[in-house]
């Protein structure tokens, strides 16, 4: 869970980074995007190391939601009979929510791949342009909203699972007190900030 | 002070259970949680009712025994207190209460508020003790401890093993149970031995006793009547890797 879920993290780090580029306009974000293809070409071919990447997350998202479900299982098990009486106590939103909010973000994920991988959601559609395909999806509210509701539960998601890994890692003195949770949860607004500035730069039309 | 208080009642464990309301009024605020069954049982006892049953003992909050579920929160409302040193005047006159056994799999209630937690007992079997010579007391200052780890393993062995952590854990699992175990005895230079096969056979012991997987939802720690921090549990993590990169073996056959 921590080992595929730390390799999810930087990946998602990266490509939140990536993302930035649109700010630096329509050559600079589309030869980013030929960059990607083209990186590794000498040793790897065309696109060589862009499938390995993608060969990599998919094998690790496949072990993080078998381990998830795993985990969900043995604690339907460990509780057949719930408690008629239960607030919550301590556990924070952010850790009570990270089953569906892992369900919300995999659906998410393949609607993302059809509309800017693709194209096939996309209302410009053109896998060589996608500078065009993010700007003119990203001019309909509803898709804005679709990100945003997708991005919050991936900040969630993160902001419980980065310090929560690094216990399962047995890291006793970087998981231990308020440092831990403090660089957790900016690490996770940092991640949403970053996310959600393209699609609300390009809704507000600071990026044409 | 008058209290409402909602109590599970189950005859057995094939027995469905139910809550059952009973008033409970002449309630002293410095009566403990327990006094205060003490006279509903009392006032049962004499309508000619059978009594709530709830395991207690020392009622000093050090041996373990006692263990209620109020109002949802393991050993109620107080921070690092135990059931029997909960006192009524936590509560507003008026109040309802509502009391259940802890619920886990592994805790097979046996009547009422008491349940079994024998599963415990099983985890510790499996790794939680140090081999020592047996014969005459050994010298005082032959095995020198540094007083860092002297501290951090009292820390953890202040855990009386009354299961709360199982009882608020949204999985029903038994992490910080365990890791105090392994935490105490690995800190100590009398535990180092069996540090490895020790962190590996009580996860297994663990898993196999029907306790869910941890998920670092921190629900234990804020219940747990003796402060056992959640950082033991990333230390046994630690104790578990180390081992199982080691190559370990579990336990003899």
């Amino acid at each position: 869970m921590a080992v595929t879920g730390f390799i999810l993290f930087f990946y998602v780090v990266a490509h939140m980074v990536g993302n930035l580029k649109i700010f630096f306009g329509e050559t600079a974000f589309d030869s980013y995007a030929r960059w990607l293809r083209a990186m590794g070409s000498a040793v790897l071919g065309e696109s060589g190391v862009l499938w390995t990447i993608r060969i990599v997350l998919l094998v690790s998202v496949l072990l993080h939601m078998t381990a998830a479900i795993q985990l969900a299982r043995r604690a339907r098990a460990a509780r057949p009979s719930g408690y008629r009486h239960r607030p919550p106590v301590q556990g924070g939103y952010a850790a009570r929510t990270m089953r569906w909010g892992g369900v919300i973000i995999a659906l998410f994920v393949i609607y993302h791949v059809l509309d800017l991988t693709v194209g096939w959601l996309n209302p410009h559609g053109v896998p060589e342009e996608p500078f065009l395909n993010v700007t003119s999806g990203f001019q309909q509210w509803w898709v804005v909203l679709i990100y945003t509701v997708a991005i919050l539960a991936l900040g969630l998601h993160v902001r419980h699972g980065v310090w929560s890994a690094l216990r399962s890692l047995g890291t006793v003195r970087a998981s231990h007190g308020p440092l831990a949770r403090t660089v957790a949860l900016v690490v996770a607004v940092a991640l949403t900030a970053g996310y959600l500035s393209v699609p609300y730069a390009v809704l507000f039309g600071l990026v044409e | 002070m008058r209290f409402t208080v909602r109590v599970w009642r189950q005859t057995g464990s094939e027995d469905a259970g139910r809550l059952v309301e009973y008033d409970v009024d002449d309630v002293s605020p410095d009566m403990s949680f327990l006094e205060m069954l003490d006279v509903l049982n009392e006032r049962l006892t004499l309508r000619g009712e059978e009594p709530v049953a709830f395991d207690h003992d020392c009622r000093e909050g050090i041996c373990g025994m006692c263990g209620l579920t109020i109002n949802g929160v393991a050993h109620g409302p107080r921070r690092a207190t135990t059931t029997c040193q909960l006192h009524m005047r936590e509560f507003t006159d008026g109040d309802t209460i509502v009391v259940e056994p802890w619920r886990a799999a592994p805790f097979p209630v046996v009547r009422d508020l008491v349940v079994d937690r024998g599963a415990l007992d099983e985890v510790v079997r499996a790794g939680g003790y140090v081999s020592v010579s047996t014969g005459s007391a050994p010298e005082a200052h032959a095995t020198p401890v540094a007083r860092a780890d002297a501290d951090k393993a009292f820390e953890s062995a202040a855990c009386i093993g009354c299961g709360a952590c199982v009882a608020a854990c949204p999985n029903g699992s038994a992490m910080l149970f365990t890791a105090a175990k392994v935490t105490h005895l690995g800190r100590l230079p009398q535990g180092a031995p069996e540090r490895d096969t020790r962190a590996l056979d009580m996860l297994a012991a663990h898993d196999e006793a029907g306790f869910g997987g941890c998920t670092n939802t921190g629900e234990c720690t804020a219940v747990c009547p003796k402060g056992i921090p959640l950082a033991d549990i990333a230390q046994f993590n630690q104790d578990v890797l180390r081992a199982s990169l080691r190559g370990a073996g579990g336990r003899p056959a």
